[in-house]
């Protein structure tokens, strides 16, 4: 049986070995990034229906955002609502014939829970500066300095397996069900992956929200959190 | 066949095996006691299945792991070749 963990080159260009999950991200962002462009070229103050629809996934973003961090969903939107959306698709990618989901390869999923960290330390160093982000690591005692460190680093790891471990396995259950029963059987399986999938990304974009959550509010004062819940 | 891999192997099935217990135990509790939430607070229904979703994937997550262990067992050995 093919193993999970490696993945095989598709082709290569000049000394780069490029895999199959690499060409169905390229697609995806294509699909994406050009639906995203060709829905927003004419934006009306009373909208349509497709524009209410896309209201509609904007503002439920948004209201996640505002919930979990109680402040203005802005400065997050774009980077929440990309992670939520590519995940999203790329777990569901698996129901067209042909496309294995490219979150099920370990490397795609290592991509993206790197960008989370950098994008956590990056937050966190605009909220507050380096010293101020740095400092944050020896709250509330300079004991759980390692601590911190470490949780820094695992916290990531397993944003890494979650999401490696539950796409990879619905796709292994599939491919099992299939081979031992045949055409027809592996259908509510896929319908259970389908919900898997879309609770998975909805769980990555909370937990990259969380994280960001905790890098931001380390450097702001209390009063600031109570400000905002009592107006929101 | 050597006893490396009848190791790996068998490894590789506890770790699944055991590692589901605890999990399905944890999710069943945690279902358990939001059906009692919404049965006292059916308003309520929405938050809480919501958090259950997320809680029930974080669950899941443990035994995620112990796939994930049971995986580099079987494919990714650093003990075999």
């Amino acid at each position: 049986m093919e193993s999970p963990l490696v993945s095989v080159a598709w082709f290569t260009i000049g000394p780069v070995p490029i895999t199959h999950a690499v060409v169905v991200t390229w697609g995806m962002m294509i699909v994406l990034a050009g639906l995203g462009f060709l829905l927003t070229r004419q934006l009306r103050m009373t909208p349509g229906r497709l524009q209410s629809a896309l209201e509609l996934i904007v503002d439920t973003v948004d209201g996640q955002i505002r919930n979990t961090m109680r402040t203005e969903p802005a400065p997050y939107r774009a980077f929440i609502g990309t992670l939520f959306l590519y995940i999203l698709f790329a777990n569901w990618a698996g129901l067209l014939p042909g496309i294995e989901p490219p979150t099920a390869r370990i490397e795609t999923d290592a991509a993206l829970a790197l960008v989370v960290f950098c994008s956590v330390i990056w937050f966190g160093v605009k909220s507050s500066g380096v010293w101020g982000y740095l400092k944050s690591f020896a709250a509330p005692n300079p004991l759980m300095l390692p601590l911190n460190f470490v949780e820094s680093l695992t916290r990531s790891f397993s944003l890494l397996v979650r999401l490696f471990g539950n796409v990879m396995s619905g796709v292994f259950v599939v491919g099992i069900v299939l081979s031992l029963a045949g055409l027809f059987v592996p259908i509510p399986f896929m319908a259970l992956e389908m919900l898997t999938g879309a609770i998975q990304a909805y769980i990555f974009a909370i937990l990259a929200l969380v994280f960001i959550a905790g890098a931001v509010s380390n450097g702001e004062p209390e009063s600031s959190d109570t400000e905002s819940r009592s107006s929101s | 066949m050597n006893w490396l891999e009848i190791v790996s192997i068998a490894g590789a099935t506890i770790a699944v095996s055991v590692g589901a217990i605890g999990p399905a135990l944890a999710e069943g509790r945690a279902v358990a006691a939001a059906m009692d939430a919404i049965a006292r607070q059916p308003e309520a229904a929405n938050t809480v299945s919501r958090t259950l979703f997320v809680g029930l994937a974080m669950i899941e997550t443990m035994a995620i792991y112990c796939l994930v262990i049971a995986l580099l067992l079987l494919f990714a050995n650093p003990f075999l070749n």
